[in-house]
């Protein structure tokens, strides 16, 4: 599963950007879906959405204090934790798992500092994981991590942010593999009833400054709205509506709701 | 390397501190780093916090030296008064600069966490007397065991909101405050209540706070012609004792930071990152952050600011605990002996020094009494009972 790394310079992407990119020329736009890991019966719902169309699945790690998960995405973790998931017990899962598309994790960074740098980037790669989203790690702290990510071709996700001022744009896509992380508004995970202007005029910032994958993620709720997203982006990152389709109805709801947005997106 | 001086570019006091926040939160540290550098310097804004700290909060607060207790315990015991500070805390004197400058900076609105209610209420005062909007986060076990102040709050026109995630105490109201900033950065300030969070918050915290231990070394020198033995202090986040021992970190003083033992982050944590910092931290064999367990909420915290991590890692600081039983016993001991009720926080200082004064017979021990005992005395009747 792991790959040789690029050499500086060198063009060659990561698993999961190389995949981006290729479908993104094919006129394909990009749907990635959130999933609690951990949370009684994720792995049957990653199953049902990548069955369903997803390109790649963004698996959760859940942790004690998610500064930037609203209700929802809280709760699931809340509930992952009481069932007693660790990142330990995730990987073990998500190594058997036999989906075909790129996985990738979203965790706190102290699950990253606690395990260590180097240590942490192994175990991904053990697990067949292949990039990393750490969305308390800005550009500034990121240097440790991102070199032992490099160093084990994880490929690290930065996220950008409606906040940051032109300047820091190219910096931010500059650090980026896979995909840039464009948060769609200000604010923490949830659904929200529109996608706010932020969304796309981010989106589009994003896109006049680097030719990595811009995604949109965070308040992108529903189907209609994800369209809306990539009109301008090259695909949406779905994360409260998804895992609160599995907290109420389980894999089947999932799966349901994925396909919608994908003949969404699609069309 | 001077100790206590500014930290290093990244925000970093050694290998501790930083800046581990949501990249919607980088612009606004970076833009309240700045506006903090720019007051500090500004002798207009010194001033101004000057005058309102003198003129409204009454400072400069006095010492007290504790005759009967000192000759029981065969020590000088000299208390720091911040409980005699408008709305009864050392927590006025950041808040009130935090709040002057979140006004420089064209804020209209701040959010606070809270503990002990201590903090809130300064900022509730504060967003009155400034005319800010002001809303604070609360742990929902806090708001019940200290109503009064969920009370006064409100009085003050602040919204107060019980947090019902996690370990509903002053942890989960700090990620509650730090969610509702990431939405409102652009109109609010996080007027964060201790010397913790990501850069520059805790330097800026320490140095509104460094009033306490200026004034503490000349009341010293002038009434005993010599600095203290033993500097004391409560640590929840730290910023009473960063108060205080800032004044004396470049004496002989031998500094003390009293945790509580169910929340004895320098003691038992180990490094890791939470609430925007590198700090101790207790947290478990995968880095989940477990919950500390107080009898004082305000010291109910499982981290700690990173200046202290760094003065624990460097020897210039001590972190021992002392348990909820030898706070209980201290608290009723100021009483009894110096008709001076602490709050529980502080208490666990004064606990620390009861049990050690024997090592230390004949010495000059000053103590930073935080805070005053009236929030904590329903709940004391209660245990008391
Ligand atoms: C009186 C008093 N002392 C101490 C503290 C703990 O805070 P810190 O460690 O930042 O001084 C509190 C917090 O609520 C308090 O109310």
């Amino acid at each position: 599963m792991s790959q040789t790394p690029a050499a500086p310079g060198s063009t060659a992407y990561g698993r999961m950007e190389q995949s981006f990119r290729d479908k993104r020329a094919a006129g394909r736009k990009l749907l990635v879906p959130y999933i609690t890991g951990g949370l009684p019966g994720w792995e049957d719902a990653l199953r049902a959405a990548v069955a369903a169309g997803a390109d790649a699945i963004e698996i959760g790690i859940p942790f004690s204090d998610p500064v930037m998960d609203g209700p929802v995405i809280q709760e699931a973790s809340q509930r992952a934790l009481d069932a007693g998931a660790t990142p330990v017990s995730i990987f073990d899962q998500a190594r058997s798992l036999d989906v075909d598309v790129p996985l990738a994790v979203m965790c706190y960074y102290n699950t990253v500092h606690h395990a260590g740098h180097h240590r942490f980037a192994e175990q991904l790669v053990a697990a067949g994981v292949c990039a990393a989203i750490v969305p308390d790690l800005p550009l500034e702290e990121s240097g440790p991590w991102c070199e032992a990510a490099d160093a084990s071709s994880i490929e690290t996700v930065m996220l950008a942010a409606p906040t940051a001022p032109d300047d820091r744009l190219p910096r931010v896509c500059a650090r980026a593999r896979g995909f840039v992380y464009s948060v769609g508004l200000l604010g923490v995970t949830g659904e929200r009833s529109a996608l706010a202007a932020t969304a796309t005029a981010l989106a589009t910032r994003l896109k006049a400054v680097t030719d990595v994958p811009v995604l949109v993620g965070v308040g992108v709720s529903n189907a209609a709205q994800a369209r809306e997203a990539v009109q301008v982006a090259d695909g949406v990152v779905q994360g409260a509506s998804v895992v609160r389709r599995l907290l109420e109805g389980g894999a089947e709801a999932v799966g349901e709701y994925i396909a919608e947005v994908r003949a969404a997106i699609d069309d | 390397m001077t100790l206590m001086a500014e930290p290093s570019s990244t925000g970093r006091f050694g290998e501790f501190g930083g800046r581990f926040v949501p990249e919607t939160l980088v612009p606004a540290c970076q833009e309240l780093e700045v506006a903090f550098r720019e007051a500090w310097a500004d002798p207009s804004f010194r001033l101004e916090l000057h005058e309102i700290l003198r003129d409204y909060a009454g400072r400069p607060s006095i010492i007290t030296e504790c005759k009967n207790l000192g000759r029981e315990l065969g020590i000088r015991l000299v208390l720091k008064r911040e409980d005699l500070n408008h709305t009864g805390s050392h927590k006025i004197n950041n808040v009130l600069g935090q709040t002057l400058l979140a006004k420089r900076m064209g804020k209209k609105r701040i959010v606070a966490e809270t503990g002990a209610g201590q903090h809130g209420v300064a900022s509730a005062t504060a967003a009155a007397l400034m005319g800010l909007e002001c809303k604070v986060y609360m742990g929902a076990v806090d708001v019940e065991r200290q109503e009064l102040n969920v009370f006064r709050m409100r009085l003050l026109g602040s919204e107060v909101e019980a947090v019902q995630s996690g370990s509903r105490t002053l942890k989960d109201a700090v990620n509650e405050a730090m969610r509702d900033w990431v939405a409102t950065v652009e109109s609010t300030h996080y007027c964060l209540g201790s010397v913790m969070g990501p850069h520059p918050y805790p330097w800026m915290v320490r140095e509104f706070h460094r009033v306490i231990g200026d004034e503490a070394r000349e009341q010293c020198r002038a009434a005993y012609g010599a600095d203290p033995d033993v500097v004391v202090a409560c640590v929840g986040g730290g910023s009473n004792a960063m108060g205080i021992f800032s004044g004396f970190v470049d004496t002989d003083a031998r500094l003390v930071g009293v945790e509580p033992a169910g929340g004895a982050a320098v003691g038992r944590g180990v490094p890791g990152v939470v609430h925007g910092m590198r700090s101790y931290l207790m947290q478990d064999e995968y880095g989940q952050v477990q919950e500390a367990h107080s009898i004082s909420a305000g010291l109910d915290y499982p981290g700690v600011g990173p200046e202290h991590s760094y003065l624990a890692s460097i020897g210039r600081a001590e972190y021992p605990a002392v348990t909820d039983a030898e706070v209980i016993d201290a608290f009723q001991l100021l009483a009894r002996t110096e008709g001076i009720i602490p709050a529980l926080e502080c208490a666990h200082a004064l606990a620390w020094i009861a049990r050690e004064a024997h090592a230390f017979q004949g010495k000059t021990v000053l103590m930073n009494l935080s805070g005053r005992g009236d929030k904590d005395v329903a709940q004391m009747m209660e245990i008391l009972k």
